[in-house]
């Protein structure tokens, strides 16, 4: 037995040996030389392979940038810094400074202020949860808590709370996109990183239906949106939204006096 | 003798066709046979690999692996021989041709290369070639037996690919039904070819 052992690996090593060979001189005789930009591209983006810019990674990535078919711009995990290096490896200019995004889930419900209607024992997954009449939560617009968002983060950017809400640290975010598609309920949204508040409330419903339900969500009262300046605060249907494009100051949180305060700041969340 | 040599190839090609009668290497066959083009850098770089692999796996399984090895290693002495490696050195030595035709082909052809795309790495688990090499192992041929028998399969394999190539161009200018379209008639085409080779079944013993 040991003898056969012994000549079975001389023989399959001996074999690899001498393909490896005959595979390393063939590569040494139809070498291709590349581009050596694309190296260099490929060392300034983030090396996550998340697929955030819709190529099949950033090796991807840093070819097409070369061949002058995407910008840097296009990964969203690149920072400005990466960007603008770059842009000094093919020698073009990057424009305007890259704004970073950043996740957020908008939801303040958590299992203390919204509370669920029924028992749920199923298999903790968002995306099972919602399967038998949207979820558990009295809230059809809720966070769930069970964290598909937090599994789909490939930098563990998304914190399920103890009481049961997804949370994302802005620090660790880079707007991958991933949470966004993981989320049953849609909760979660790319908003500029300047931004420092937001109204974490999704719900359409009006305000009698929701405070049934949830004692954190936005009942249209409309205060933060007549504190604010012109077109700062948005109302859609019966909840306000933040116009993201002219953004309110993050005094506003104290200047409108949300009742429910769902109009808070992302450090305080 | 040209007779015998006559009715191996013919066999081989036409009769035993590797993909319309006897289902090898089905995935390059639908894969690869979109457009002619493709179609047909892919049936050079499986006749490539495909005859090399038969001579250097007829080598190997000739004088290394079915001997009858007699050797003392550490004071025991090895009686017997080493053909149940076969799958495993066979799948070696292919996968390192296929790397060398890839590295090959990057430099010769890099549009070629780009259309092949993962289909090419993909030769390697080709059952097509497996299936050939474990063919001439078990059927004990000798060197130039195997040899043809890997030149005509892969010919065989070759015929049938752009054959279907050809057909399914022309298909995508046919009117086929809605629920037919794409790879439900792309199917339906392989296997009416499949029964047109049956006619070939008397041309050999």
């Amino acid at each position: 037995m040991f003898e056969l052992v012994v000549l079975s690996v001389g023989l399959v090593v001996c074999m690899g040996i001498l393909l490896g060979l005959g595979i390393g001189i063939t590569a040494r005789v139809f070498e291709v030389k590349q581009d050596p930009r694309i190296e260099l591209v490929l060392d300034a983006l983030p090396g996550a392979n998340c697929g955030g810019c819709g190529l099949a990674g950033c090796a991807d990535l840093a070819k097409a940038i070369v061949a002058g078919k995407q910008t840097a711009a296009k990964c969203p995990v690149c920072t400005s810094d990466g960007a603008s290096k770059i842009s000094e490896i093919l020698g073009t200019k990057t424009g305007q400074n890259v704004v970073k995004n950043v996740a957020i889930v908008l939801c303040c419900g958590d299992n203390v202020n919204a509370k669920s209607v029924v028992g749920y024992n199923g298999i903790k997954d968002c995306k099972s949860a919602i399967l038998v009449s949207s979820g558990a939560k009295g809230c059809k617009y809720g966070c769930l808590g069970f964290g598909t968002c937090a599994e789909a983060c490939p930098f563990d950017a998304i914190e399920i709370t103890d009481d049961g809400l997804a949370v994302v640290h802005s620090e660790l975010c880079v707007s991958c996109g991933k949470c966004i598609n993981a989320c049953p309920k849609n909760l979660i949204k790319l908003v500029p990183e300047t931004v420092k508040v937001h109204v974490f409330c999704s719900s359409p419903e009006k305000a009698p239906v929701k405070m049934k339900v949830c004692k954190v969500s936005c009942i249209g009262c409309r205060k933060c949106v007549k504190n604010a300046e012109k077109n700062q605060m948005l109302m859609k249907g019966f909840l306000a939204q933040v116009n993201y494009d002219d953004p309110p100051p993050p005094e506003l949180v104290e200047a409108s006096g949300c009742p429910t305060k769902c109009l808070r700041r992302t450090d305080d969340h | 003798m040209t007779g015998e040599w006559l009715t191996i190839t013919i066999g081989i090609i036409l009769v035993n066709n590797f993909v319309l009668a006897q289902f090898l290497g089905i995935c390059p066959f639908l894969g690869v046979s979109r457009k002619l083009g493709p179609a047909i850098g892919m049936s050079g770089a499986v006749i490539f690999v495909m005859t090399l692999a038969s001579i250097i796996s007829s080598l190997i399984y000739t004088h290394i692996l079915n001997v009858g090895l007699s050797i003392p290693i550490f004071g025991h002495i090895f009686k017997g021989n080493l053909v149940f490696l076969q799958t495993l050195v066979f799948i070696a030595v292919i996968a390192s041709l296929v790397q060398i035709v890839e590295l090959a082909l990057q430099k010769l052809s890099p549009p070629l290369y780009s259309a092949l795309g993962v289909f090419l790495p993909l030769i390697t688990t080709n059952c097509a070639v497996m299936g050939c090499v474990l063919l001439n192992a078990t059927k004990n041929r000798s060197l130039i037996h195997s040899t043809v028998f890997g030149f005509c399969a892969s010919l065989g394999f070759s015929l049938a690919l752009i054959l279907f190539a050809s057909l399914r161009e022309k298909l995508d200018l046919a009117k086929v039904p809605k629920s037919m379209e794409g790879t439900a008639i792309a199917l339906i085409t392989a296997g009416i070819l499949a029964m047109g080779f049956m006619g070939f079944s008397g041309l050999t013993k």
